[in-house]
């Protein structure tokens, strides 16, 4: 008996068209698809994107050169130069990133007493050459000082789970 | 006043020349422009099962992605490849799209709408659609490169195998027809009940194994083994760029266009209205051929989207076990049935 329903199912095609049936009911389906350029999906505040290098309010850099990120960075992307400022402080002479290097791991950030580095929201930071992609700290500065509303909010509302 | 050579000339040649290049304008060019907008429509229809949008960037909801797909093909460079046969090689798509064109010269588009009107029109037509592995084996062959051989010896074998029963399902249309000629086969589906008494209905399963076959015939998923992507990168085109792709492209379309106007002819009645009463039988036979057309073609699109590829010895089994023996079956269940209840047309 069983064998006779079997056969008259598959007479019948009742999989193809269960199957086709499936499809037409997702033809008419709402679209998922984003208009990319035009429109963004959401990102979790612990998105790690590009890398940025924050300042204090009162424009002081917080970056103390304590060489944690350059140690603990596991594709070797960072490179520090340190020596006393004038006035005494510690500093860096040079922080470079090798954005063609970084595996974006969020390990710098981690490692960061100062919450000097950090990875913005900023996803869009394609470039046309290689060159452009080798960061230095005046770049790195500059985007912490043009992502730091956004920053500041995003380390605020992980806050909680850290 | 011109000599009467000239006037000879002119009336015995050149007119009739002049009227059938027009004719067969008239029906190619609305065909290529029907083919570009295929591939437009299969990109749309998959999308939207897929819950994408599909093309909707070049032109309003990229309604002129194919006209950019067309240039980007034709500003390509040709690439012949060295151990290639280079006649061959560029015949073998030029071949395909002859082939796929062809075809149309005995479709009725409406009553009395048709280039050649040959008494052997389905005969012709499935001579035709049987010829198109031949593009597919030169290409293989010429091709010299080992994926696009094995493309090409699949297609040879499944399209050779699903001709056979394709073949018995025609002969069971023309068992209730009485003739050859694809008009007389649609006006044969003319009658009392409007789009139940068309072909499909009465010789179901005929119909639905005439369907699948013509999807084995295109090379179309889920039989598209020739091409498979997964295995055989591209299949039998894997050498071919710029034009050459190009054709085998629209040369593919085309059949699949040509297909589904034989499935029109055969079973879905062809240019008649769905119903013989005011409001339909007031739309032209054309456009009631169109729409037939594109609905079958929708379904192509449709178990595009729905259903994997068959592994090659389901394929055969389909092929030879299975439809085979039914289309076989069901020939002489017709037969019987129309001799016994004193049913053969023309006697």
């Amino acid at each position: 008996m069983a064998l006779l329903e079997r056969g008259a199912y598959g007479f019948w095609l009742g999989e193809l068209v269960g199957g086709m049936a499936l499809t037409l009911r997702y033809f008419f389906k709402r679209k998922v698809t984003l208009n990319y350029p035009y429109e963004k999906g959401p990102l979790s505040p612990r998105f790690r994107g590009e890398h940025a290098l924050r300042r204090y309010p009162n424009g002081e850099e917080r970056c103390i050169a304590c060489k944690l990120c350059e140690a603990v960075c596991p594709a070797q992307a960072i490179t520090i130069e340190a020596e006393p400022r004038g006035d005494g402080s510690r500093r860096t002479t040079r922080y470079d990133i090798d954005m063609t290097k970084c595996i974006y791991c969020g390990f710098c950030q981690e490692a960061c007493p100062v919450d000097a580095i950090v990875e913005g929201p900023n996803f869009e930071f394609a470039t046309e050459t290689r060159e452009e992609m080798y960061y230095n700290k005046e770049k790195l500065l500059d985007n912490g000082d043009r992502w730091e509303a956004e920053i500041a909010q995003n380390l605020e509302l992980d806050a909680p789970y850290r | 006043m011109a000599e009467p050579w000239v006037l000879e000339l002119w009336e015995g040649y050149a007119l009739p020349g002049v009227i059938i290049v027009a004719q067969i304008l008239a029906i190619t060019a609305p065909l290529l422009f029907f083919v570009a907008y295929l591939t437009y429509a299969e990109r749309k229809v998959i999308a939207a099962m897929h819950l994408r949008k599909g093309p909707n960037v070049v032109g309003p909801f990229g309604l002129l992605q194919p006209i950019a797909d067309a240039v980007k093909l034709l500003f390509k460079e040709t690439i012949v490849p060295a151990g290639a046969s280079p006649v061959i090689f560029l015949m073998a798509p030029m071949l395909t799209f002859i082939l796929a064109l062809i075809g149309w010269a005995v479709i009725p588009f409406g009553a009395g709408l048709v280039l050649a009107d040959i008494n052997v029109g389905i005969l012709y037509l499935f001579a035709i659609s049987s010829l198109g592995v031949y593009g597919v084996i030169m290409a293989g062959w010429a091709s010299n490169s080992k994926y696009p051989f094995l493309g090409a010896l699949r297609s040879a074998a499944q399209m050779v195998s699903y001709e056979v029963s394709m073949g018995f399902v025609i002969i069971t249309v023309l068992l209730c027809v009485g003739s050859l000629n694809l008009s007389d086969i649609v006006l044969a589906q003319q009658g009392d009940y409007g789009m139940f008494g068309w072909f499909w209905l009465p010789l179901l399963p005929m119909f639905i194994v005439f369907f699948i076959s013509t999807l084995a015939e295109t090379n179309r998923t889920p039989f598209d083994l020739p091409e498979g992507e997964s295995e055989l990168v591209a299949g039998f085109f894997l050498e071919y760029s710029s034009f050459p792709f190009a054709l085998f492209f629209l040369g593919e379309y085309a059949n699949m266009i040509l297909m589904s106007a034989m499935t029109t002819i055969l079973f879905l009645g062809g240019w008649l209205p769905i119903v013989d009463i005011a409001p339909f039988n007031w739309i032209p036979g054309p456009i009631w051929f169109a729409g037939k057309i594109a609905v079958v073609l929708f379904v192509f699109l449709w178990v595009r989207a729905t259903f994997p590829r068959y592994r090659y010895d389901q394929l055969m089994r389909l092929g030879w076990k299975v439809f085979l023996p039914l289309s076989l079956f069901w020939v002489v269940a017709t037969a019987g049935f129309l001799i016994a209840f004193d049913l053969v047309p023309n006697t």
